[in-house]
C-alpha cells in the first residue's frame, strides 16, 4: 500500500462521473451560450431581440413568474402543514405517508392529462358545478378566453404533484431534529405554535432552503403540466423554447429562452442561499 | 507469537504532532494496555501498528519483520473494535470464521477453530444468530472469539469495553483476562479507563500530549507515578498534591517534619488518599473537612490543608463530620515527592 | 373539545388523501370508459362501465408500444449509468478525505440550478454527428446526466451509513479493499443502491423536454404523448396519462423506505 496509490484512488473513483458530466452537462451549457449569441456563425444579439420582440415573450415570462409565486410558497405551506400533521400521526403513518407522496412519481405531462380529465368541458368539475346548480352545463375553462381559470387549473395540476416533494425534503428534515428541542421548549411553557415558530422553523432551514432551490428551478422549467391542460392557450417560458426549437425550427432562440431560464434559476438559487443561510455559528 | 517493536514512530495531521517519536517495546505474549484522555494519541497509535493509519515517521516491526509499509491485510494480526465491527449481514459463525476463510482453511480446520474460539467466549448457541439479534455483551464476544478464531500472534483492542454497561464490563474484564492469559497472545489494548488498564495488563503505557509519560507495571503506576500528571490521572480519587516549603532538608506538614529529597525550596507531596492516619488535631497535619461521602466500602472525606482541596480515604464508620477539623498524618514511605515547577517526580526522599 | 380537535384532524388527514388520489381515480376512469366515458354528461364519478377494450385500443394504436419500449430502454440505460458512475463516486466521497471534496460536492449540488432544457439544445446538433439523435440511447445519456448527482449524492449517505470500521475489519483478517468491499460493503449496501437505481429510473421515465426534443420517430413514451396531445381523442391521452403513471407510482412504493433518509442526507 503506497501512499500515492491511497491519495489517488479517490481521484480514480471520481474521475468517471467528472469526465461524464463535463461532455453532457458543461460542454452543453458552453454550447447554448454559444447558440444563443450567435447567429450564422457570427456574434450577434439577434436571437435575443426576436426573443424579445416576439408576440409571446411577455405574457410567458408573466405566466411563468406569477405562476411560481403563487406555486411555491403554497406548496411550502402545504407541505409544513402535512409534515406537523404527520408528526403527531401514530396510527397509519406509513401508509397515509405512502399516499401522500404518489405524486412524487407522477410526471408532469401525466399530472396535466389527470387535471384535464377533471377541468375539461365535460369533466368531473363541471359535473360537480353543474350538481351544485352552478353551471347549466358543459362551461370551457381551459381556453385563452378564460385565462384566470387556465392559470388556476394549472396551479392545481402543479400543486397537487409536486407538493411531494417539498413533503418529502421537509419530513426527512424534521426527521433530523432531536424531539428534545421541542419537549425542552415545552416544558419551560411553550405552546404549540411558539414551539413551530421559535424551533422547528429556524432548525429546519437547511430543508426549507433545499426545498425551494428545488422547488423554484423545476417551477421555472414548467412546461408540460400547462401543454397537456391549455395547449399553447398559456405561454411559459420553457414552452417557447420547445416551439422555437421543434416547430419553429430555430435553435437559437430557444437557446436565447434557454439562457433567460438559467439565469432566473440561478439567481434565485443565490437569492435563497443568502436569505435561509445558517450562519456557521449556529450549526449544530 | 511475536514481540511488538514500535521505534520512533510519528504522526503528524498537518500543522499538529499527534505522536512524538514514540518507542514502545511490547515483549513477546505481553499484554500492554495504552491509557491516556482522549485526544492523547493512544487510538492513533495503534490504528498504526494496525496499518490502518499512516505514520509520518518510524517503525513498526513486529516478531522481527518490519512491516511498516505491509498493507494491513498482510500484518496477520487480529483487532477487536470500540464498536465491535460485526459483519451484520453474517451469522455469528461466518463472523467467527471470516478470517479464517481469508486465509484459505481447510473445512475442518474452519469448523474447528470457530468451535474452540466460540467455547472459550461462552456463545455456542448463539452460532446460527445474526448479530441484530444479539445483544452488545454479546457482540463484543462475537467481535473477541472472530479475532481469537485466527490464533493470531498479535491482538489489537480498541477501547473494547467502553460500549457495556458497567456489569456486563466487570463480567467481561474477567473473562478477558483469563482468554489471554491462557492464549498467551501478545496484546496492546486502548483504553481511557484506569481501572480497566490496571486490572488487565501487565504493563501500562500512559500517554499524554503524543508521548508515552510512564511506562510501567499497573502497581508502580499507581504507586510511583513520574509527574503529576500520571499521578492525577491513574487512580480514583486522583493523587493530592500538597505543596510543602523546605527548608533544611525537612519538608513542614503541620506538626509533622518530613525529610524531603531537596536542602529547600518548594515542592509537591504526593500522597494518594488512602496514605493517611487520621489522628487528633496538633499531631498533624490540620484538615478542615468539608464533605463526607459515605461510599460503603469506605468515606470519601473532600477538605481543605491551608488554602488547598485534598481527598482523603476514612474507614466506612468514620465519626467525622463536616465541619470539624482533624489531623492527617500521611504514611511516610508512600509519598511520591514532585519539582513544584515542573510536576515531574524527583529522586526519593532519604 | 379534544374529540373535536381530533376529529378535524382525521379529517384533514382523510381530505389530503383524496386530494391526491382521486384525481387518479377519474384519470383512470377517463383511461378505461372509452370515447363515451368521456363525453358523457353530466359525470356521476362511478365507473358506470369499464371497457377494457378502451386501454386496448389505445395499446394497439401504432408506437405506442415501440415508445414504451424506447422509454424502457432509456430508463433502463439511465439507471445503470447512474449507477456505474454514481456510486463510485459516493464512495470516494464517504469514504476519502481529500482536496476537492467539497468542490466536487458544490458541482454536483449546482447542477440542480441548470434547468434540462440548456443542454437538450446543443446535444440535438452534437447527437445527429455521432448517431446517437433520435435514439433512445442519447436520451438515456442526457437523463443520465439529470439523475447522476442524485445517485451520487445519495449512494454517498449509503456508505457513510456503513460503519467504517466494518471495512477496516475486514482489511485486518486479510481483505484487499476490493474484497472487502464486494465482501461487506456491497451486501449491506445493496438495498440503498437499488432504491437509487430505481428512483434513477423514474427520473428518465418521467422526463419530457429534451426526450422530446431529441426524439422524432423512435419517440419515448413522454414524447410520443406530447406529440398526439393537440391530434388525438381525449381518451387515448388519459389512457396514455395512465400507462405514465402506473409504473412509476409502483417504484416508488418500492423505494418508499429509503425517500426520506435520501433526502435527510441530501440535504447537508
Amino acid at each position: 500500500m503506497t501512499r500515492a496509490r491511497t491519495s489517488l484512488l479517490p481521484y480514480l473513483l471520481l474521475a468517471p462521473s467528472l469526465l461524464f458530466l463535463a461532455a453532457l452537462f458543461l460542454v452543453p451549457l458552453l454550447q447554448t451560450i454559444g447558440l444563443s449569441l450567435t447567429e450564422n456563425g457570427e456574434l450577434s444579439p439577434a436571437n435575443y431581440q426576436r426573443m424579445v420582440g416576439d408576440l409571446n415573450f411577455v405574457p410567458s415570462l408573466r405566466n411563468t413568474f406569477v405562476l411560481v409565486l403563487v406555486v411555491v410558497p403554497a406548496q411550502v405551506v402545504f407541505a409544513l402543514a402535512m409534515a406537523t400533521m404527520l408528526q403527531k400521526l401514530r396510527l397509519g403513518r406509513d401508509i397515509v405517508l405512502w399516499i401522500w407522496t404518489i405524486p412524487l412519481g407522477v410526471s408532469d405531462l401525466a399530472a396535466g392529462l389527470v387535471w384535464l380529465a377533471i377541468l375539461q368541458d365535460r369533466g368531473y368539475l363541471n359535473s360537480a358545478l353543474m350538481a351544485l346548480g352552478v353551471i347549466d352545463g358543459p362551461t370551457p375553462w381551459l381556453t385563452y378566453e378564460t385565462p384566470v381559470a387556465l392559470f388556476f387549473s394549472v396551479v392545481a395540476a402543479e400543486v397537487w404533484r409536486a407538493t411531494a416533494i417539498v413533503l418529502v425534503i421537509l419530513v426527512a428534515g424534521l426527521q433530523l431534529i432531536p424531539r428534545e428541542y421541542a419537549e425542552a421548549a415545552e416544558v419551560f411553557g411553550a405552546r404549540p405554535w411558539t414551539i413551530f415558530r421559535r424551533i422547528t422553523l429556524p432548525l429546519l432551514r437547511p430543508s426549507l432552503q433545499t426545498a425551494l432551490i428545488l422547488r423554484t428551478v423545476l417551477a421555472f422549467e414548467v412546461f408540460a403540466v400547462v401543454y397537456a391542460i391549455g395547449g399553447r392557450n398559456f405561454p411559459v417560458l420553457v414552452g417557447e423554447a420547445f416551439v422555437w426549437q421543434t416547430d419553429n425550427q430555430n435553435t437559437g432562440v430557444a437557446a436565447a429562452y434557454a439562457m433567460l431560464v438559467v439565469v432566473i434559476s440561478l439567481a434565485s438559487t443565490v437569492f435563497y442561499l443568502r436569505a435561509l443561510r445558517t450562519p456557521p455559528e449556529q450549526q449544530p | 507469537m511475536a514481540d511488538i517493536q514500535i521505534e520512533r514512530v510519528r504522526k503528524d495531521f498537518g500543522a499538529v504532532r499527534a505522536l512524538d517519536e514514540i518507542t514502545l517495546h511490547v515483549a513477546d505474549g505481553e499484554f500492554v494496555a495504552l491509557l491516556g484522555p482522549s485526544g492523547c494519541g493512544k487510538t492513533t497509535l495503534l490504528r498504526i501498528v494496525a496499518g490502518l493509519e499512516t505514520r509520518t515517521a518510524g517503525r513498526i516491526v513486529i516478531g522481527g519483520r518490519d512491516l511498516s509499509d505491509v498493507p494491513t491485510r498482510n500484518r496477520g494480526l487480529a483487532m477487536v473494535f470500540q464498536n465491535y465491527a460485526v459483519f451484520p449481514h453474517m451469522t455469528v459463525y461466518e463472523n467467527i470464521a471470516f478470517g479464517l476463510r481469508m486465509q484459505g482453511a481447510d473445512t475442518t480446520r474452519v469448523q474447528a477453530q470457530v468451535k474452540r474460539a466460540a467455547e472459550l467466549l461462552h456463545i455456542e448457541m448463539l452460532l446460527d444468530r445474526y448479530p441484530a439479534k444479539l445483544s452488545g455483551g454479546q457482540r463484543q464476544r462475537v467481535a473477541v472469539a472472530r479475532a481469537l478464531a485466527v490464533e493470531p500472534p498479535v491482538l489489537l483492542m480498541d477501547e473494547p469495553l467502553s460500549n457495556l454497561d458497567a456489569l456486563l464490563r466487570l463480567e467481561m474484564r474477567a473473562d478477558l483476562k483469563a482468554i489471554l492469559q491462557e492464549a498467551g497472545t501478545t496484546t496492546i489494548y486502548v483504553t481511557h479507563d484506569q481501572t480497566e488498564a490496571m486490572g488487565l495488563a501487565d504493563r501500562i503505557a500512559v500517554m499524554h500530549g503524543g508521548r508515552i509519560v510512564q511506562f510501567d507495571t499497573p502497581m508502580a503506576v499507581y504507586g510511583r507515578p513520574q509527574s503529576t500528571f500520571v499521578g492525577g490521572f491513574v487512580g480514583s480519587p486522583p493523587m493530592n498534591f500538597i505543596k510543602v516549603d523546605v527548608t533544611g532538608g525537612q519538608a513542614k506538614l503541620g506538626a509533622l517534619s518530613l525529610p524531603a529529597p531537596v536542602a529547600s525550596g518548594s515542592v509537591l507531596a504526593g500522597i494518594r488518599a488512602e496514605d493517611f492516619a487520621l489522628v487528633e488535631r496538633d499531631k498533624g497535619l490540620p484538615f478542615n473537612v468539608l464533605v463526607v461521602e459515605p461510599l460503603g466500602s469506605h468515606a470519601l472525606m473532600t477538605g481543605r490543608v491551608a488554602d488547598q482541596i485534598i481527598r482523603v480515604v476514612a474507614p466506612p464508620d468514620t465519626a467525622h463530620a463536616a465541619g470539624t477539623e482533624i489531623g492527617l498524618a500521611p504514611v511516610q514511605q508512600r509519598i511520591v515527592w514532585m519539582d513544584a515547577g515542573s510536576g515531574t517526580a524527583l529522586g526519593r526522599s532519604a | 373539545m379534544n374529540a373535536l380537535r381530533r376529529i378535524v384532524y382525521a379529517t384533514g388527514i382523510i381530505a389530503i388523501c383524496a386530494w391526491v388520489l382521486v384525481p387518479i381515480y377519474f384519470i383512470a376512469l377517463g383511461a378505461f370508459g372509452g370515447r363515451g366515458g368521456v363525453f358523457a354528461w353530466p359525470k356521476t364519478g362511478l365507473p358506470d362501465r369499464v371497457l377494457l377494450g378502451a386501454m386496448q385500443r389505445f395499446l394497439e394504436i401504432e408506437g405506442v408500444w415501440e415508445a414504451a419500449l424506447n422509454s424502457v430502454i432509456a430508463a433502463g440505460l439511465c439507471m445503470l449509468l447512474s449507477i456505474a458512475l454514481g456510486a463510485p463516486a459516493g464512495y470516494a466521497l464517504a469514504r476519502f478525505r481529500f482536496r476537492g471534496a467539497n468542490l466536487y460536492r458544490l458541482l454536483i449540488l449546482m447542477t440542480r440550478a441548470f434547468p434540462l432544457a440548456i443542454l437538450a439544445l446543443p446535444l440535438t446538433v452534437s447527437f445527429i454527428r455521432i448517431g446517437l439523435y433520435d435514439t433512445p440511447y442519447g436520451v438515456a445519456l442526457i437523463h443520465t446526466a439529470l439523475a447522476l448527482p442524485f445517485a451520487a449524492l445519495i449512494t454517498s449517505s449509503l456508505f457513510v451509513g456503513i460503519p467504517r470500521e466494518l471495512e477496516e475489519a475486514a482489511w485486518i483478517f486479510g481483505c484487499t479493499r476490493w474484497q472487502a468491499f464486494l465482501k461487506v460493503v456491497l451486501p449491506l449496501a445493496l438495498p440503498g443502491i437499488a432504491a437509487t437505481a430505481i428512483f434513477a429510473f423514474v427520473i428518465s421515465w418521467n422526463e419530457v423536454f429534451a426526450a422530446s426534443i431529441l426524439t422524432v420517430r423512435e419517440r419515448t413514451l413522454t414524447a410520443y404523448l406530447l406529440k398526439i396531445l393537440s391530434e388525438s381523442p381525449l381518451h387515448y391521452r388519459f389512457a396514455g396519462g395512465l400507462l405514465l403513471i402506473v409504473p412509476s407510482v409502483v417504484f416508488i412504493f418500492a423505494v418508499r423506505k429509503y425517500l426520506f433518509a435520501m433526502w435527510g442526507i441530501a440535504n447537508r
